[in-house]
This record gives C-alpha cells, sequence and structure tokens, in this order.
C-alpha cells in the first residue's frame, strides 16, 4: 500500500528524515511516535505526498510519488483518509458539508449519501452539531468530524497526525476505539502520536507496531512502550 | 469535454463546487466594476468606430461621385463657355449627370460668407457646374485638358483637396475606435486576472484543504473561473446596458453626415453591443482559467 525505500527528506539543506525504510501492509496497525520536532508530520506529508522525499522512494499505491501528477496524487487522496493535526476544515461550510467534502470534491453527488453521513455523525457522536459550522466545536468534536470526514470515501487507508492532540483521556480512547474499529473493517492505519499512554492503552484493542523516530532515522520501539 | 459541453458545464455550474470556495469579497465586486466600467466604455468605442465608419464612407463616396466646374469668363463669354463644358461633360465617358447651378442655388451657397441681399447680379460671380460620375468614374485629367481646349475659363474641382485627409482621418478614427475595444478586452483581462488571482492567493488555505481530501486542481480553478466569469458577465451586462442608454440619449443628425451627431447607432448596430458580454465573460474566463493555473502550479 505504502512503500518506504531508503526515503529522506531535507529542508534548506538540512536532513530531517534519512534511511526511511517501512512497508504498510494492507490491514495493518501501526502507531509513529517520538518527541516534538522529531518529523512525524513530514513523515505523514511524505506518506500523502504531500512532501516528495529529497532522497530515496516513496510508493504510493504501486507508483512512485516522485512520477505523480498532481490529478495522480489527488486520485491516490482519495484513496486515503487524512486527520490533520489542525483539521483543516472550510469554517463557512457546516460540520455535515465539512464531512462530505471529499465526496463532492470527487464529483459524488452528496445528496446520494445523506443516510451515510447521518449514520457516520451518529459514530462520531455528531449527530445533534451536524449543523454548526466548525468554529463552534470543541476541540474533541474537531477531531471526530475530522476522523468522520476521513472515513467518508470509504478509504484503504487511515493516516492521522496526533488526532488526540488536543482532547482530554476520554476523548482521546473514544478516538482510539473508532481507529480500532477502523481496523478490524479491514482498513490500514497509521497514527502519528507523541502520546505514549494512547499506544499502550491501545495495545488492549489492536495489535500495532510501534514505530520510533529518533535522530532522523525510524526504528521499531522496544518493549518497553 | 467538448466546448459546447464545457459552457453548458461553465452555465450550469455544479452547486456542490460552488459552495466549497468562500465568498471571495472585494475581488469579486471589484470584477463586476471593472467588467461593468468597461462594458460601458467598449459600448462607446464601438460607436465612435461605426460613426467613423459612416463618415468615412459618406465622404468617400461623395469624394469619388461628385466633382465641380468653376466657369470664370467675361460676362458675355459665360453662357457660351458653360454651354461648351456642358457639351464636354455630355460626351465624358463616367459622367452620370452635369447641370449648371441656378443663380438661387448659387446666392444661397455664398450667403452664409455675404449675409443676405447680395448683389448676385452685380458681380463678375463665376458659373458652377455640378458633376455626378458613374460608379465607375471618369477620367479627371483627360477631362481637364478637354476643358482646357473647350472652355479656357473651366476649372474642375473633384473636391479632392479637402476631402482626401477628410476621409483617411476618419478611417483612422474608425481603427482607433477598434484598437480601443482591443485595450479595453485587454485592460479587462488584466484586471481580472489580478483580482482571480488575489481570490486564489487569499483561498490558499481552503485550497490546501480541498487538496487534501483529494480536490484535482481542475475542480478547484473550475469554482474559481465560473464565479469570476459571472460577475464579468454581469458586470458588463449592467455597464452594456447604461453604454447603450447613454448612446440612446445622444443627439441624432438624421440623414446628415456629421460626426458628433451622428454617433448614435442606426438599424442592426443596436444588436452589435449585446455581443460586448459575452466578450468580457469569454476575457473572463480566459483570465481566470490562466491566472488558476498559475496560481495552483506555484502552490506545491
Amino acid at each position: 500500500m505504502i512503500e518506504l525505500r531508503e526515503a529522506g527528506y531535507s529542508f534548506g539543506g538540512e536532513p530531517l528524515l534519512g534511511g526511511l525504510a517501512l512497508t504498510l501492509a494492507p490491514g495493518s496497525f501501526h502507531f509513529l511516535t517520538g518527541p516534538s520536532g522529531a518529523g512525524k508530520t513530514t513523515l505523514l506529508r511524505l506518506c500523502y505526498a504531500d512532501l516528495l522525499p529529497t532522497v530515496g522512494e516513496i510508493e504510493l499505491f504501486g507508483q512512485s510519488t516522485a512520477t505523480m501528477s498532481r490529478d495522480d496524487i489527488s486520485g491516490a487522496r482519495q484513496r486515503i483518509g487524512v486527520v490533520h493535526q489542525d483539521c483543516q476544515f472550510l469554517d463557512h461550510l457546516s460540520v455535515t458539508d465539512n464531512i462530505a467534502l471529499p465526496l463532492a470534491v470527487s464529483g459524488r453527488d452528496v445528496d446520494a449519501h445523506r443516510e451515510n453521513l447521518r449514520e457516520l455523525l451518529a459514530w462520531v457522536g455528531l449527530g445533534p452539531r451536524a449543523d454548526a459550522l466548525p468554529p463552534e466545536l470543541s476541540g474533541g468534536e474537531r477531531q471526530r468530524a475530522a476522523l468522520a470526514r476521513a472515513v467518508i470515501m470509504d478509504p484503504d487507508l487511515i493516516l492521522a497526525d496526533e488526532p488526540t492532540g488536543n482532547v482530554d483521556w476520554e476523548m482521546s480512547m473514544r478516538l482510539l476505539t473508532l481507529l480500532a474499529e477502523l481496523n478490524r473493517m479491514g482498513k490500514t492505519i497509521l497514527v502519528a502520536t507523541h502520546d505514549l499512554g494512547l499506544i499502550r492503552a491501545a495495545k488492549a484493542q489492536v495489535s500495532a507496531r510501534v514505530l520510533r523516530i529518533a535522530g532522523g532515522q525510524l526504528q521499531l520501539a522496544g518493549a518497553d512502550l | 469535454m467538448t466546448p459546447p459541453a464545457r459552457i453548458a458545464a461553465l452555465v450550469m455550474g455544479d452547486p456542490q463546487a460552488d459552495r466549497v470556495v468562500p465568498p471571495t469579497g472585494w475581488p469579486a465586486r471589484l470584477t463586476v466594476f471593472t467588467a461593468g466600467a468597461m462594458a460601458f466604455l467598449a459600448v462607446f468605442a464601438l460607436a465612435l468606430s461605426l460613426a467613423a465608419g459612416r463618415v468615412a464612407d459618406i465622404w468617400a463616396d461623395a469624394l469619388a461621385r461628385t466633382a465641380t466646374i468653376r466657369v470664370s469668363a467675361p460676362t458675355d463669354e459665360l453662357a457660351l463657355q458653360t454651354r461648351a463644358v456642358l457639351e464636354v461633360l455630355g460626351q465624358t465617358p463616367g459622367v452620370a449627370s452635369a447641370r449648371a447651378l441656378t443663380a438661387e442655388e448659387q446666392r444661397d451657397l455664398l450667403e452664409p460668407w455675404f449675409g443676405d441681399g447680395l448683389p448676385l447680379d452685380d458681380l463678375p460671380i463665376p458659373q458652377l457646374v455640378e458633376v455626378t460620375a458613374t460608379d465607375e468614374g471618369y477620367d479627371a485629367e483627360g477631362l481637364r485638358q478637354r476643358l482646357t481646349a473647350e472652355a479656357p475659363g473651366a476649372v474642375l474641382d473633384d473636391h479632392g483637396r479637402w476631402r482626401r485627409p477628410l476621409v483617411a482621418a476618419a478611417s483612422r478614427l474608425r481603427l482607433m475606435g477598434w484598437a480601443a475595444l482591443l485595450l479595453i478586452l485587454g485592460a479587462t483581462a488584466a484586471m481580472i486576472a489580478l483580482a482571480a488571482g488575489s481570490a486564489l492567493a487569499a483561498n490558499e488555505q481552503v485550497i490546501r484543504t480541498l487538496r487534501l481530501v483529494g480536490a484535482k486542481d481542475g475542480y478547484i480553478a473550475q469554482a474559481f473561473i465560473r464565479r469570476f466569469t459571472l460577475r464579468a458577465l454581469g458586470g458588463a451586462v449592467i455597464g452594456m446596458a447604461l453604454g447603450m442608454a447613454a448612446v440612446a440619449l445622444m443627439p441624432g443628425a438624421g440623414a446628415g453626415e456629421g460626426f458628433l451627431t451622428g454617433i448614435r447607432f442606426r438599424g442592426f448596430e443596436w444588436f452589435l453591443p449585446l455581443a460586448i458580454p459575452a466578450l468580457a465573460a469569454l476575457v473572463g474566463y480566459l483570465a481566470t482559467r490562466a491566472a488558476a493555473r498559475d496560481t495552483l502550479r506555484g502552490m506545491r
């Protein structure tokens, strides 16, 4: 699904990440951890081709991101659900319309998916907030809305960047449960988080590999987690 | 997508796509105002160009078809030489008609300069002969030589001396009118491209979000293109209507050939300004498309 082959990324001549080798197999669940500024977000952005590797190669759905056109990247993104760190909503659209955005931009009839949208809003517990605007939502509600938007297209892969960064423990567990449920439905999941408590709590729900970024390198985390 | 299908898609629009881009504020209002003002000016440039064309045609036609022969001779020879001139003209190929002006007609011609009560009979006024040519025209130099031989006091004036520069000026004015139209279109394109580019830059975060969820650049561009094309069309319709109303209120010249008094459209010309909104929409479409492609290419 995604394969990183000795990939690396430099910014302004300074190498941030190097020697990245990783394969995300279908149906797998990975945590990516490391201290703030270690490069977790950068690695995720490399995975959905928001950044291109400066060395090595990243293959996305069988195609090298270096040779993908903008439209190829857009097509690949329709198969990837991204839960961005700051959620990235369109503030002039309601929660429902924001969740339906991937349907709209891919040319699908949003009205034909109204029932799905209602079910999805109920699943993430946002039924009563369907018509609210994003600025009116709490941090946890925004994260759940972002997760709903990430899964509306029934993607093969879900990339989540600090999905519990702005929420309390109870909400973190709720989001983790939703992600575990998606994984049981066959979705491949990669979650970047610095919250080791979340990773430990996840062990009871999913079988996940834990990767750590340190010194710009990707390592398999030890049993101490 | 074929061009007609593209136009249909642009006009019909995609309500979903229209909603994803937030209202664009002042760039959209600037586009409406610019298109309106430019359409208003374009109507005047068109009217000016058409009026100049009409004047040039009328003057050119008159230049080619009319001439005057002035017969200056002692009073006792004037009638004889006038007859000789008319005979020569009657035999000249390319002359459709010729007639000597009556004393009343000559008095009317001189009255603006000398006032009424002119004692025409007491003054040695030359006899004027009006000549009208056929479409093929006559050989002016050959006619001059024959007149010199048959009526030495006759001088052919084919009006070219003063008509020709006026015709040239009117023709230039017509060209300048069309050039002004092109410049107006170019300025409109530049203003709309700037407004669209500004709107795209202001919505960089929206564009990033749309790309994040899988929007293709064509989809994003289309949302902006449709918005600015319709704004250009709407503004141009208003500007055209105001321009046509202003032209309609200009004083008319009747059947005369005055320039400033003949600037109103005539007949089918009233339909020509209707093309201005369509042109403005086309310019808006092309300018926004170019701006969108350029801006989106610059946003990685």
